[in-house]
C-alpha cells in the first residue's frame, strides 16, 4: 500500500469513515496465541463477553473459532475460561512454537 | 455605534464572550482571570447569554471539557492564568493537534514558586510551543478587540487553530480604562455563525478523533501542522482589515511606533510598550531617533516581517517579562535574534528581564535601556548582552 504524503492527511487525524478500524489488522502484535479447545468448551461464551476486541466469534449462539486477524494475544479470555473439570477451553501458546 | 465605556480588562474581554455567544464555556477560576468568569458567569445566570458552563475541578479538567465539546462541534472559551494554564499544558496540545478553535483569553501571570499571584509573561511563554496562536494586548482596548478577532482567526475553515489572547495580570485585567465597545449586532455578524468540522454530535456522519498515529504516519501529521502554522498570519491580516472597517482601529501583525527612521529601538510585549511609547517621544524631543516594535501575534511568530522592521536599525533591546532558564536569553529575544540572523546587516542586540511577578517597570528603566543603546551605537560595543533590570543587588 502507498503510504500518504503530508498534504494528503486528514486535519488533526480525525477519521471521518466508520468501522476503519476493521482495515487495520493488529494480530500481528500477538506473541502468544489462543488455542480453543472444543472438548472442554461449556459454551457459556465468558470468553466472547470479557474479550476486549471482537475476537471472539459466535455462530448461531455456539461459540465459533477465533479471529486471529485482530487478537492481540491479551490472554484475557484464557483467564476467565471456566472450562470442564478443572481442563481450560482456552489455553495460551506462544508464537513460532 | 461605538459605546465608550469606562471598565476594567477581565470586565472588557467578558463582554466580549458575551457578544460572541459561544456554545460552551468549561472553566476553573484563578486569580487575576477570575473576575473574567465571574462576569461572564453573570451574564449566564442573567440570561444575557445562551453559553452552557461546565464548572469544573482544575484547569486539566477544563481544557479536557473544552477539547470535547469543541470536538462535538460546538464553538468554546475558557480563559486561565499561571498555574491553571500550567495544568492545562498537556491538553493544549491536544487541543492544537486535533485542530479545535478553542479560543482562550490568558490574564497574564508570574509562576510559582515562590508563588505570586502578580503580573508577568511567564505562563504564556510556557506555553509558546503548544501550536496555539497567541495575541498578546497592551491594554483593555486591544484585549477586547484581540478577543473578538481571535474567533475570526482561529474558526478560519483554512487553520482551525486554537487561540490565546494574552493581557496583562492585574495592569490590565484589574484598571479601569476608557473602552470603545461595539454594538452586539455588530459583533455577532464579525464572527458569524460558527461552522463545525467533523462534529462528534453529527451521527448520520460517524468520525473518530485522537487515534493512536504510528512512526509511519506521525510525521506526515506534524508537518501539516507546521504548514497550517505558515497559513495563520495572512489571515491575521486579513480579519484586521475587516475589523478596521467596523471598529475604524487598526491591527497588524505587529505595531512600529516611530520605527520607520529610528535607529534605536525597543522590543517590547504588552502594557510596558504604553510606557516606553512616551519614553521614546520624549528621546524624540531631544533629537535622539528611537522607537519601538510590539508584537501582536507572538505565535506564529512573523520573523520574516519582524527581521524586515527591524533590521535598518543600528542598536535595539528586547524586554522580556519572562526569563526562560537555561536558554541564556529570555523567549522574545531568541525569537528576535532569530528573525534577524540571516540578514548580513544587523543591528546590536541585547536583552533586558524586567517586570517579573508584577514589578514595575517605570519610564526610568526605559530611559536607562534608551541610553545604553545610545551609548553602543557610539562605541559599537554591547558591555552585557543579557541583564535583569529594576533589581537590587
Amino acid at each position: 500500500m502507498k503510504l500518504k504524503g503530508w498534504k494528503e492527511v486528514a486535519p488533526g487525524a480525525v477519521i471521518d469513515k466508520a468501522g476503519s478500524a476493521a482495515e487495520f489488522k493488529t494480530g500481528s502484535w500477538r506473541s502468544f496465541r489462543p488455542i480453543w479447545k472444543e472438548e472442554n468448551c461449556i459454551q457459556c461464551l465468558f470468553c466472547w463477553i470479557y474479550c476486549p476486541d471482537m475476537s471472539v466469534k459466535v455462530k448461531d449462539g455456539k461459540r465459533a473459532e477465533f479471529d486471529y486477524d485482530y487478537c492481540k494475544g491479551c490472554g484475557i479470555c484464557a483467564l476467565e475460561c471456566p472450562g470442564k473439570k478443572g481442563k481450560k477451553a482456552i489455553i495460551m501458546v506462544e508464537e513460532g512454537k | 455605534m461605538a459605546k465608550v465605556v469606562a471598565v476594567t480588562g477581565n470586565e472588557a474581554v467578558a463582554n466580549a464572550l458575551r457578544q460572541v455567544n459561544p456554545d460552551v464555556c468549561a472553566v476553573y477560576p484563578i486569580t487575576p482571570q477570575t473576575e473574567m468568569m465571574q462576569r461572564f458567569s453573570s451574564f449566564i445566570s442573567n440570561g444575557k447569554v445562551k453559553t452552557e458552563i461546565i464548572l469544573v475541578e482544575s484547569e486539566h479538567s477544563s481544557m479536557s471539557a473544552c477539547v470535547g465539546a469543541s470536538a462535538a462541534g460546538g464553538r468554546v472559551i475558557t480563559a486561565t492564568s499561571s498555574q491553571g494554564l500550567a495544568l492545562m499544558w498537556e491538553v493544549l496540545y491536544i487541543a492544537s493537534g486535533l485542530r479545535l478553535p478553542i479560543i482562550m483569553p490568558v490574564v497574564n501571570r508570574a509562576l510559582s514558586a515562590p508563588l505570586s499571584i502578580h503580573g508577568d509573561h511567564s505562563d504564556a511563554m510556557g506555553a509558546r510551543d503548544t501550536g496555539w496562536i497567541q495575541l498578546w494586548s497592551e491594554n483593555a482596548q486591544e484585549a477586547y478587540d484581540n478577543a473578538i478577532q481571535s474567533f475570526r482567526i482561529g474558526e478560519h475553515m483554512d487553520i482551525r487553530l486554537p487561540a490565546m489572547v494574552c493581557m496583562d495580570g492585574f495592569i490590565i485585567s484589574h484598571s479601569i480604562e476608557r473602552i470603545e465597545y461595539l454594538e452586539d449586532n455588530e459583533v455577532k455578524d464579525f464572527v458569524g455563525e460558527f461552522k463545525a468540522t467533523y462534529p462528534l454530535l453529527d451521527i448520520e456522519h460517524p468520525v473518530s478523533y485522537g487515534p493512536l498515529i504510528l512512526p509511519d504516519y506521525y510525521m506526515e501529521f506534524r508537518k501539516a501542522q507546521d504548514e497550517v502554522e505558515s497559513k495563520v498570519a495572512g489571515i491575521v491580516l486579513e480579519v484586521a482589515k475587516d475589523f478596521e472597517k467596523l471598529s475604524g482601529r487598526k491591527y497588524g501583525l505587529f505595531e512600529t511606533y516611530r520605527l520607520e527612521d529610528a535607529e534605536i529601538g525597543l522590543v517590547i510585549l504588552n502594557s510596558a510598550a504604553g510606557t516606553s511609547k512616551d519614553v521614546v517621544d520624549e528621546f524624540r524631543n531631544k533629537g535622539i531617533r528611537a522607537g519601538l516594535l510590539k508584537p501582536r501575534l507572538y505565535r506564529p511568530f512573523p520573523y520574516r516581517e519582524i527581521g524586515e522592521a527591524l533590521k535598518h536599525l543600528k542598536a535595539v533591546c528586547v524586554l522580556d517579562r519572562a526569563d526562560a532558564f537555561g536558554s541564556s536569553f529570555g523567549p522574545l529575544y531568541s525569537d528576535i535574534a532569530s528573525s534577524l540572523y540571516h540578514f548580513p546587516e544587523r543591528p546590536f542586540l541585547l536583552n533586558k528581564i524586567y517586570g517579573l511577578g508584577g514589578r514595575d517597570y517605570m519610564p526610568f528603566h526605559a530611559e536607562m535601556v534608551l541610553n545604553e543603546l545610545v551609548e553602543i551605537t557610539r562605541t559599537g560595543h554591547v558591555k552585557m548582552p543579557k541583564e535583569y533590570i529594576g533589581v537590587r543587588e
